[in-house]
This record gives structure tokens, sequence and C-alpha cells, in this order.
């Protein structure tokens, strides 16, 4: 199971934080302190697996971004490489060309897409078409719903 | 593909040109949080982010609670709430927005409302409660993307108690036309089962509809939910494996669409989940894992695609091959693809392939020795991570001819390593070989010493305890434990005569310990330069108070006359009068002590460590104390978990649904309501530990022994080290003559000094030869056989009586780890600034002194031996091919004659009860053997027969019975060793339940050998509920009642009522009278109350009322789990009645 997905930057700036355990504010600024210099840290050619207590630490580089992904002492961690390397597909699909910007400017997209990804830390789709399908039908409805009201809000 | 995104990605300029054509017709950069964004980005310092993230929250505050602002604003202040939220600043105002914006937003407002209550709130913020109407709702709604909305919701986070409010509605969605609402309502599912596991019992067959789900992604959704449960009960989902293996065999086919596939590769994930489940079906189960041969050998075959997916496969594959009943030619196979894994180029993919090495070692050595040039590789690869992985493997090949060599590469990490857990795990594990494999007193001493100093504080508890235990047992020769203990006074002096400042806390504590009680044994040295040694340790301002009091204990060890009484003296001065109560009495005592010579002896005496210790580990002898201070106004003492309760009563909403109505319905006990505990906490206070008190009044059976005590709570537990549970090989190597001793020394002097050299080849290959020896082909034959010859060096005596108590051991635990615990106890609750030194002469007297303490913890490490051997000798007997390991559901075909025949050689003594049917256990060549179980009042017999239906007799036979759950105790007088030819030998044992689980299992190894023929075993497993181990308690209404209140682990839960009858209540509590052997203690009205015991004395209560139709249970115990546990019976006695 996941146990939480981080985003940052290479200055150690957070861009998306999820958390699928049950943690306290205090401890989740700590472990997003730790992770982040620690991964930040990693020589360029180590192996992309690290150990934070009792939890498996995978993370994975992609441009300015690091993607940061704890999961348990039994799950596979080739496989959760993949599920870094399949969120990036999606949110590529979806912006087309995604960006570091694309995400800090509309985080609250990428998490919806996320939140069509993974449920409670399980993979709940891995079908880039399907979870399109599901994000844009959502995406048309709030279309719809903004034509609606195009008048200003205030 | 991942290299077109990162192109991409790359290409981008620099963060924030905010001018590129890229992507940015969806830069909101006109927003408000675009502008937010920005701004933040343009500060130079952390200190302006501050203040500017500051004036945002203002402003977003000030027009969140502004009644004029629109949901549609609302939508977009909760997005900058949630951003301000990110870079760490609180909005803790907004959450409660964010709630209502999910609950009247229109529908795409209602997705950030919910998105912000996600991030925002954990899964036990009190606000959560407030979403639940609103999950309620939109379950409801005819807009499919409001159901995804709040089941997305409910599967991410849900407040426990509430599950039963939604349950149904998220039951019926499983069978909603839409896959996607299958499918997430099968992850809401999951979710519930994960945090509340009894909530969702009774839908377990609507798990198997959505396994036969005709959509591929509600099956691979139901596949969580199975792994989970497979997981905790593999034997309960046996007659699943074929379905899984078919469903595997069709994805590897790739007969699944197109939708499923990941990079060319059907279906990674659910393959991966499904080899999951499978290894833990296989486990230990010949006749299940036949089934899966076939498929395992397509998986391996059908990943041939060099891309990490396949890896990711292969590997799963691998490991499940591994677990599963061993093929050799799968082996074999696996055996290759772990090769192809450790010889990789790809860092990650040899990295794993140290992690299957480690994995599959136990059972194949010689792999180890294959790839032993690779892992010399690894032991020097620039990254830490590949390092540490290969300290692992090479911990699980250790033995005793290379422990040196081990251990050597393994300190050398401790000193670069700068992660406290992997510190703390790693110096376990040296600890652990030292123990084990340690070649000499030197090596030994000096390698702990090592682990101090670099384990440090960090480091778990109990290595110095049982270090300072291991020294002061000794091992069988008298004339090795005086060496031993001399190398360690010496090593240690000069360890204080150098820079003592740098020594961490816990090794000073060892060191002053040692001092004190060996330092005697060097007769050159005089305790006077000791105890100035120690006198300077007291002066250093890095030495913590803990660390002050072992020493000045040492000291008043050491104290004997002459010198030492100046220097004593002088200490005595200077902390006499310290603030700190604890060392105060420290310095009392060696004042008195050290002018006293005979009563220190008395207090004190040499050579005592052996005489076991008695501890009054109730303190009844504070009784007289306690009273008179209650009786003098002092306020009742009140157990943790009572004042937790309270003080949350009083800050927070209750949300007990029935919390006041017992004790008000019964209003006749003597206690009180919950808010007004003073009455109740007098006669707990006083009833709690003295049981002589306790019982004045009245003389029931109640039994209290296994209550949580109201004094004499240990404060200290120890705390078992994750390293033990790892089972681990011991590779077993004969007795080592002299010459092979001087060999693997020499092989150690030989060992290279890294670094530098000019034959870098050639310094591998003697590296290799030191760190794989013992590994050769005849050890690995060995391995199968017998797991006993190992020698350990630091083989602990064996003495004392067997029977010590899992109490005792925790005393003694905490006793080792401070200076009397029970002293500091005393000082700190009692005495303030008016410590007598009468009082403090006398309470040495009663309590226990450091010095004393191994020998009570005699008992403690007989019973850890027989434990560990266990452990070793299991996993080679698992792998045994003659072993058949069967369970009572494949023979359920039980010869009636032959159970007949059985039950005529029942014991005598339990010819009055009567007994379960036999059920053969295991079958193996002519052994055969059978079990049944009675019912005794405060225990469970377990009778094993053992059939020997050859026509020769079968001798050395060796039966022993292991449960995590239970507490397993042999009966018979003396143990079976041979059984006649034809004939029967009985054993039975007394159980009684550890750690309560809805079923407990017993696991049992037999081995035994004919006249002329090799050593054999079996394996079998015995699997009881946990109602054969409840029995009734008898108490009374008042006993009720103050009960109630003491115990801390409570359980609820609504169960279905037995309607048929005219008093509905009272028939469901006399169907669960009759079938779980309650009490029931008194029926009031629309309530009940029912108490029963787990055997033995471990006491349950449950209070039931009756609303709006159902059975409203409540079950409490100062047991964890047993209420959990309890309810699942109850709520299965119900149902099937």
């Amino acid at each position: 199971m996941i146990r939480f997905l981080l985003l940052f930057s290479r200055q150690g700036k957070l861009r998306l934080q999820k958390w699928f355990m049950s943690v306290s504010e205090r401890e989740k600024k700590k472990i997003i302190r730790d992770m982040t210099t620690t991964v930040l840290a990693r020589q360029p050619r180590s192996c992309n697996f690290l150990h934070w207590k009792d939890l498996k630490i995978i993370y994975k580089r992609y441009a300015s971004l690091y993607f940061c992904l704890a999961i348990g002492n039994q799950d596979n961690e080739l496989i959760a490489l993949e599920v870094i390397q399949r969120y990036v597909e999606l949110l590529d699909k979806y912006f087309g060309n995604v960006c570091e910007l694309d995400i800090i400017f509309n985080f609250e997209k990428a998490y919806f897409i996320l939140d069509e990804f993974l449920i409670g830390g399980e993979i709940q789709e891995t079908s880039k078409q399907i979870v399109n399908r599901a994000i844009d039908a959502s995406d048309m409805l709030q279309e719809t719903m903004e034509e609606y009201m195009s008048k200003p809000a205030f | 593909m991942s290299d077109v995104v990162e192109k991409t990605l790359t290409a981008l300029p620099s963060l924030l040109s905010l001018d590129s054509q890229s992507g940015s017709t969806k830069l909101s950069s006109t927003s408000k949080l675009g502008n937010l964004i920005r701004g933040i980005t343009e500060l130079t310092s952390k200190h302006e982010e501050e203040k500017l993230i500051q004036r945002e929250l203002v402003s977003i505050k000030e027009q969140v609670s502004s009644p004029n602002t629109s949901m549609r604003q609302m939508k977009e202040l909760m997005v900058r709430a949630i951003y301000c939220e990110m870079l760490g600043y609180e909005a803790s105002f907004s959450y409660i927005h964010a709630i209502k914006l999910a609950q009247q937003g229109t529908a795409l407002e209602k997705r950030v409302g919910y998105l912000a209550v996600s991030l925002f709130l954990n899964e036990s913020h009190e606000l959560l409660l407030l979403l639940v109407n609103t999950v309620l709702k939109d379950l409801q709604s005819t807009n499919l993307i409001e159901v995804c909305m709040a089941l997305t919701v409910v599967s991410q986070m849900f407040p426990k108690d509430m599950i039963p409010a939604i349950l149904p509605l998220v039951e019926e969605k499983l069978n909603h036309p839409k896959e996607i609402i299958r499918r997430k309502a099968v992850l809401a599912l999951y979710k519930f089962y994960l945090i509340a596991p009894n909530q969702v019992q009774h839908i377990h067959n609507k798990f198997r509809k959505a396994l036969c789900d005709k959509d591929p992604g509600v099956m691979t959704a139901s596949l969580h939910i199975y792994l989970q449960m497979i997981q905790e009960n593999p034997e309960g989902y046996k007659d699943l494996t074929a379905s899984f293996v078919t469903i595997l065999k069709q994805v590897v086919g790739g007969k699944l669409p197109m939708d499923f596939n990941y990079h060319s590769v059907p279906a990674p994930w659910l393959q991966i989940q499904l080899l999951r489940i499978l290894a833990f079906l296989g486990k230990n189960d010949q006749s299940t894992s036949e089934i899966m041969y076939e498929v395992l050998d397509e998986s391996l075959r059908r990943a041939e695609i060099n891309h990490n997916i396949t890896y990711a496969i292969l590997y799963e594959c691998v490991k499940c091959i591994y677990t599963i009943h061993p093929k050799s030619e799968l082996l074999e196979k696996a055996a290759k693809c772990i090769g192809n894994f450790v010889l990789s180029s790809k860092i990650n993919l040899k990295y794993l392939g140290l992690k299957a090495l480690t994995y599959v070692v136990q059972q194949d050595p010689k792999l180890a020795l294959q790839h032993q040039m690779t892992i010399i590789e690894c032991l020097d690869h620039p990254d830490l991570i590949i390092k540490r992985e290969t300290l692992e493997l090479l911990f699980r090949i250790t033995n005793a001819q290379n422990v040196t060599v081990i251990v050597e590469k393994m300190l050398d990490f401790l000193h670069v390593n700068k992660d406290d857990y992997t510190t703390i795990n790693l110096v376990g594990k040296v600890a652990e070989l030292a123990e084990k494999y340690a070649p000499d007193n030197e090596w030994f001493i000096e390698t702990m010493s090592t682990v101090f100093s670099v384990g440090g504080d960090v480091m778990q508890p109990d290595i110095p305890n049982s270090f300072l235990k291991l020294l002061s047992e000794g091992f069988d020769s008298v004339e090795e434990d005086r060496k031993l203990r001399l190398f360690a006074v010496d090593s240690y002096v000069s360890l204080l005569q150098g820079e003592p400042g740098k020594l961490p806390q816990r090794f000073l504590q060892v060191i002053s310990w040692v001092l004190g009680e060996y330092s005697n044994l060097r007769e050159e040295l005089e305790a006077a330069t000791v105890l100035r040694l120690l006198a300077k340790l007291l002066d250093m301002k890095s030495t913590s108070s803990e660390t002050k009091s072992w020493v000045l204990m040492a000291m008043t060890k050491l104290c004997d006359g002459g010198a030492g009484v100046s220097v004593a003296r002088e200490v005595c001065e200077t902390y006499g009068s310290s603030l700190d109560t604890v060392l105060r009495q420290r310095a009392q005592e060696l004042q008195h002590l050290s002018q006293d010579c005979e009563l220190r002896a008395r207090v004190l005496p040499r050579d005592a460590s052996l005489e076991p210790l008695e501890v009054d580990s109730s303190l009844s002898f504070l009784d007289g104390f306690v009273s008179e201070a209650l009786a003098a106004g002092a306020a009742p003492y009140k157990p943790p978990h009572q004042r937790q309760e309270e003080l949350a009563q009083e800050k927070a909403l209750s949300l007990q649904p029935y919390g006041l109505s017992l004790p008000i319905s019964m209003s006749s006990c003597s206690i009180a309501d919950r808010q007004s505990p003073t009455l109740l906490s007098v006669s707990s206070g006083l009833s709690g530990d003295s049981p002589d008190l306790s019982h004045k009044g009245s003389s029931t059976t109640l039994k209290l022994d296994g209550v949580k005590r109201v004094w004499g709570r240990e404060g200290y537990l120890a705390q078992k080290e994750l390293v033990e549970e790892s089972v681990h090989v011991e590779v077993p190597s004969p007795l080592r003559s002299p010459s092979q001793q001087g060999e693997a020394d020499g092989l150690h002097s030989q060992t290279p000094t890294p670094v530098s050299s000019p034959q870098p080849e050639q310094e591998k290959q003697q590296l290799a030869s030191s760190l794989f020896v013992g590994l050769g082909s005849q050890s690995s034959v060995c391995l199968m056989g017998k797991s006993e010859s190992t020698t350990q060096r630091f083989r602990r005596k064996a003495k004392g009586p067997v029977s010590s108590s899992g109490a005792s051991e925790q005393i003694s635990n905490s006793l080792v780890s401070t200076p009397s615990t029970a002293n500091n106890l005393l000082c700190n609750n009692l005495l303030d600034a008016t410590i007598t030194s009468d009082l403090a002469a006398s309470s040495l007297e009663q309590t226990s002194e450091p010095s004393q303490v191994p020998a009570a913890a005699n008992g403690t490490c007989d019973v850890e031996l027989p434990d560990s051997d266990m452990k070793e000798s299991s996993p080679s007997l698992i792998r045994d091919n003659a072993v058949v390991a069967a369970d009572p559901a494949l023979h359920e075909d039980p010869d009636k004659l032959k159970d007949l025949c059985l039950s005529s050689h029942l014991p005598a003594e339990f010819s009055g009860l009567s007994h379960s049917e036999i059920t053969p256990l295991c079958t193996n060549q002519s052994l055969d053997i059978s079990a049944c179980h009675l019912q005794k009042e405060d225990s469970l017999a377990l009778v094993v027969f053992m059939y020997n239906s050859s026509d020769s007799d079968i001798q050395q036979i060796l039966l022993e019975l292991n449960s995590i759950e239970l507490e397993v105790a042999c009966v018979c007088d003396s143990p079976v060793q041979e059984v006649k030819s034809d004939s029967v030998a009985v054993c039975w044992y007394s159980l009684t339940v550890k750690r309560p689980s809805v079923h407990v299992e017993v696991v049992g190894v037999v081995s035994y050998q004919f006249p002329a023929g090799t050593p054999q075993s079996a394996q079998f497993s015995y699997k009881l509920p946990l109602t054969s181990f409840i029995r009734p308690l008898t108490v009374s209404t008042e006993e009720y009642g103050a009960m109630w209140l003491d115990f801390s682990h409570d359980t609820k839960q609504k169960l279905t009522l037995i309607s048929d009858g005219q008093e509905p209540l009272t028939d469901s509590l006399n169907v669960l009278k009759k079938k779980l052997q309650l009490h029931v203690v008194e029926i009031i009205g629309m309530e009940g109350i029912v108490a029963c015991r787990l055997v033995r004395d471990q006491p349950c209560l449950m209070h039931c009322r009756l609303h709006a139709g159902t059975l409203s249970v409540w079950l409490r115990s100062p047991v964890p789990d047993l209420p959990d546990c309890l309810m699942y019976h109850c709520q299965r006695a119900l149902q099937e009645h």
C-alpha cells in the first residue's frame, strides 16, 4: 500500500502532497523535511530506493521535479516506480507536455487526476484512457457550469 | 514515453518566466492564486514569505466568514487555503468551510470542497463527523459524478464509528450498472475492512461477487481485500486458489482488453497482486502449491521484454516461488532469474537482486557463493543503500568462521552511516552476531564496546541489558567467566582513563555497572583508583542524572574502607543536597553504606548475584502508607487511561451513543456515574493491588489477577528488538578444533585493509574466501537435517525454574535498565523534600539492587532459549522434503473406529470431561498424529495422540508445540520418547491465551526416528476458536460496576437481535450465554450486563441495550483485542442462531 506521495522541486519546495496514512501535522512536516533533504542529497547515479523507518521510499526525478513515494515493507519497489511513471504520463496527457508550472498553478487538477488514479493508497485505475475519461467527465460538468455562470463572481 | 516527458520538462525555460508558450494557456496567471504564487516566488527571504502568507491568510479568513461570499468564491478561496497549507502554514479556520463547500456547493464546487476536506483533515479529526450527512446525501444522488466524489472521499478517510451509517448505501453500489462506481465501492469497502474489519464481516460473500465481476477493473479492486484477508488467514481461502490461478493464466495469456496493458505488458499491477496472493496461499502447503506451478512457470517465461515492469513481475514471481512449497525445476529458473538481477548493470535491479538473494539465501546458501564476487563489489559500492542491503545479506550467512570479517564490515558502515533508524537496526544485528559467534573474549568485549559507542543512546535498551546479563550469568566455565569479566574491567578502565566525555550515556552506565561489580577481580587495581575514575564521570557536564545514579551505585559497591571512604565522602557532600531526589537518595546510601561495612555486606553481598531475588511487584508494603494518605485527604490514584478519559470528557464532544445510561440505571451500585469517579477510585485505589483488602468484604470468586494494577504498573516495558523477528539460518559448524580456529584466525589476519593496494582483484578473492567460509555444500546438507550443532560460544547456562512469568521478566528488565526502578518510584511518588535516611535504608532492604538483578532474570533466558531454538529449526524443517504438512480440512473422513480407540487412551484425569472430536492432524508414513481438546476450568487441555502403525518402534520422539497467541505448557509427567509398534502414545498440554485473536492456532513439530532410519519430522497445526477459552465470570452488579470503569480497551457495535420471542433481550442474551458461556449478571429493563473471562483470569465485560430494534453491545476489557475478538464471536453466535 502506498503511504504517501510527495512532489517537490529541486529547491526543496513542496508542490503536491498526498497522505494515505493518518499522521499528525507535526509528523508530516518532519517527514517532508526528511524526504526533501535525503532525496535531494542523493548522488545522480544511485538507485531510486531508500529506507525510511520501516517504509520504503521510491523516488524519481523528472526535470526539475522529484516524485517521492512511500510504500510498505512487502510492496514491490519496481512497480512503485511505474506508479510514478504512470502518474507523470497521466499529467502529461491531461496538460499536454506537462511542466512544473502546470502543476504549480493547477495543483488542484493534479490532485483530481491523482484521485482517479490512486485511491486510499492503492491503484484504482491504470488505464490512461479511462482515467482521462473520468476527469473529462467531471471537467465537462465544470465547463458547462462555468459557462452558465459566466458573469463575474463579484 | 518517459523520455518524451523528460525532454519536454527539461526543455522548459527556467522557472516562472511566464512568457513561455507551452502550457501558458492553462496558467491561470491572472487569478488570485496565480498572483499569490507569483508573489511568493518573487520574494527572497523566508521571512518575507511568512509575512505575505500571513496577510493572505487574514484576507482569506475574512472572506470565508463573510456571509456574502458565494460558493463560487468560496471554491477559489479553498484552493488558496490549500496552497497555504502546502507551504506549511496552518489554515485551520478554513476546515469547516471546506466541509460546508462540499455540502452546499454545486458539483464543481463540491469537488473542490471534498478535495480540501481530504487534504486538510485526517481520519481522526472531529470535524469529519460533519461530513457524514453530505456523504450520505451524495451517495443517494442520481448524478454519477456526485456519487463518485462521495465514494472517493469515503475510501480516503471516514470516521470509523460512522461506517454503519453509510455501509448499506455503499453495499448497494456493488450492484450499480456503471463499473467505475462498482470499483470505487469495492475500494471503499476495502478501506472499511482495513480500519474496522468487524463491521464488514457480514458482507464477505459480496466480496466474492466482486471477485467474479465481469469488469476486470472491479475484480482487480476486490483483490486488495483478498490480499489482506488471505494474509491474515490463508487457511480460510484455499478454495479460491484455483480461481486466482485461472485469472493469472488469462492475464498472462493476454486475454484482457488492451485498456489494461501498460507499456504492452498485460495488467502488471494485477499480475503482481495475484502473485502476492498465491505466495500466501502456497506457503507451507504442498497441495495448494502444486496448483500454481504451471502458471508461475508461464509467468517467468512470458516476462521477456527488457523493461522495468517485467522485472517487477519477475521479482514478485521469484519471491512467490521461494515462498511456496519448493519445486526444484522452478527454483532453478528462479535462481537464474536472481542471477540476472544481481549481474544487471542497472543499479535498481542490482539492489533488488541483493534483496532477493537475502530472501532466498536461507534456503539456498550456495546461491550466495555463486555471486560472491558481485556481493563483494556491492560491499564497496558508493551508494550506501546498496552497501546496507549487502550487509543485510551477509548477516544472513554469518557463521562462526566469517563473523569477524562480517562484523568488521558492519562496523565500518556504522561509522559512516547517518540515519538513526539504520544504526539502531544494524547495531542490534552486530550485537546479536557478537553474542552468538564471538571467537574469543577480547573480540567480544571490543566489538560490544564499539557497538555501545556507535549505537550510543539510540540503540535498543535490551542490548546493554542482555550484555550485562550475559556477563553476570556467565557461561559453562567459571574460569572463562572470570577472564571475560577481567578483560571487560581492563578495557573499561583504560577507556575511562582516556576521554570518557565522548562516550554515550548508555555506555557509561554499562561501564560503571561492570566496574562496580567486577573491578575487584583485578587484584592489582585499587578500589580507590576506580572510585576516582568514576567520580570524574560525576563531574562531567554531559553526564545525565540517570548515568550519575548508576555511577553512584557502582561507587557504593566499591567503597571498601580505606582511601575509598574519603572519595565517597566528597561525592556525598556534593550530591547529598542535590535537587534530584534520586541522586540524593543514592548519595545518602553511599554515605551510610561506606561508613557501615556490616550493613553494606548485608545489602550488597559479594557474589550474591546467583541467588534468586523476590520482588514484590504489587508494592503491597505501601498499602498502609496509601491508606494513611487517603485518610489524610489525599486524592486517590487514578490509572492513566481513566485520567485521560476524564480529561477528554471535559474537553470534547461526547461521541458515545449511550455513555451514561448504564451506571444511572444501576443506581443500586455504589459507584456513581463516570463523571464523579472519586468514590469509585477510593475503592479501586485500595483494592486494585492488594488482594487481602479487596476481598475483605466479599467472598466471591472474583479473580482479578489479570486486571490492570492500580499501583505497581510497570513503568518500563522492555521493547523487543525488531531484528530478532527476522528468521535467520544458522549454518551449523561442528565444534572447532584448535587448528581450525587457527585457520579462521589466519583468514582474519589475512583480510586486507581496503583502499590502495596493487592487487585489488586478489584482495577481493581473499575477502571472498573469508566471507564465504562455511557455506560449502556439506553445510547446506546439514541445514536440512538438524540445526542444533552450532557452536555458540556464549550459550547461556540453564538454571532456575522454567516457569518464569512474563511479569517478572518485565520487572527484571526494568531493573537492569535503571538502578532499581522501584526505589525511584518510591522517591518520586511518596517523598518530596523530606527523605529520611531511615526510609531509604529500609526501602533498600525491601527492594532490589542492580547487582542482584541478574539472578532474578535467570528464568527469562530459560524461557527464551527454547523459543529461539524453535525459530531456528523451523525453516529448515518446513523445507524438508519429507514433510507432510496437512491441515485438518484435508482429512475430513475421520475413521470412527480409530476415534473410539483413541479416546480410550485419554488420560485418566480427563475422564469426567467431555472432549471434542478427535481430529487427525497429520499422517507421515507410519506415524499418525491426532488431537482433541477439553475445556477445563482454568485452561484448555490439548491432548495429542501419536499412533505408530508400522511394525517397528519409533524412537527419539521430540514433540514441540508452539503458538503465537497461546501459552503452551506440557503437563504430562515425562515427555514421550518412543512409541512401540502399533500402539498409541499420548501427551497433553495446558493452553491459556497470551494474545487474544479471533482464531488461535497451535503449531507443532514432531521429529522422530526409526531404529534403522534417518531422522524424520512432520508439522501440523491445530486451530481453535477463541470461544473455547471463554468461561463465565460470576460477579455481582457492584463488582461489575467497579471493574467496568477500570478497563481501558473497548469496542461498540450494533448486533442483530433475536426477535422471534417475547423478550428479545433475554432471548439474545440466553443465546450468548449458551453458545459462548457468558454469565448474565443482571437484566434491567432494556439493558443487560454480562461478564466472562478468558482463561485464565482475563475479564471481559459486556453491556447490551435494546436500541431501535438492534442490540447495542459495548465490550470492555483490560486486555487489548479481546473486546474485538469477542464481538466477532457474539455476532457469529447471534447470526447463526
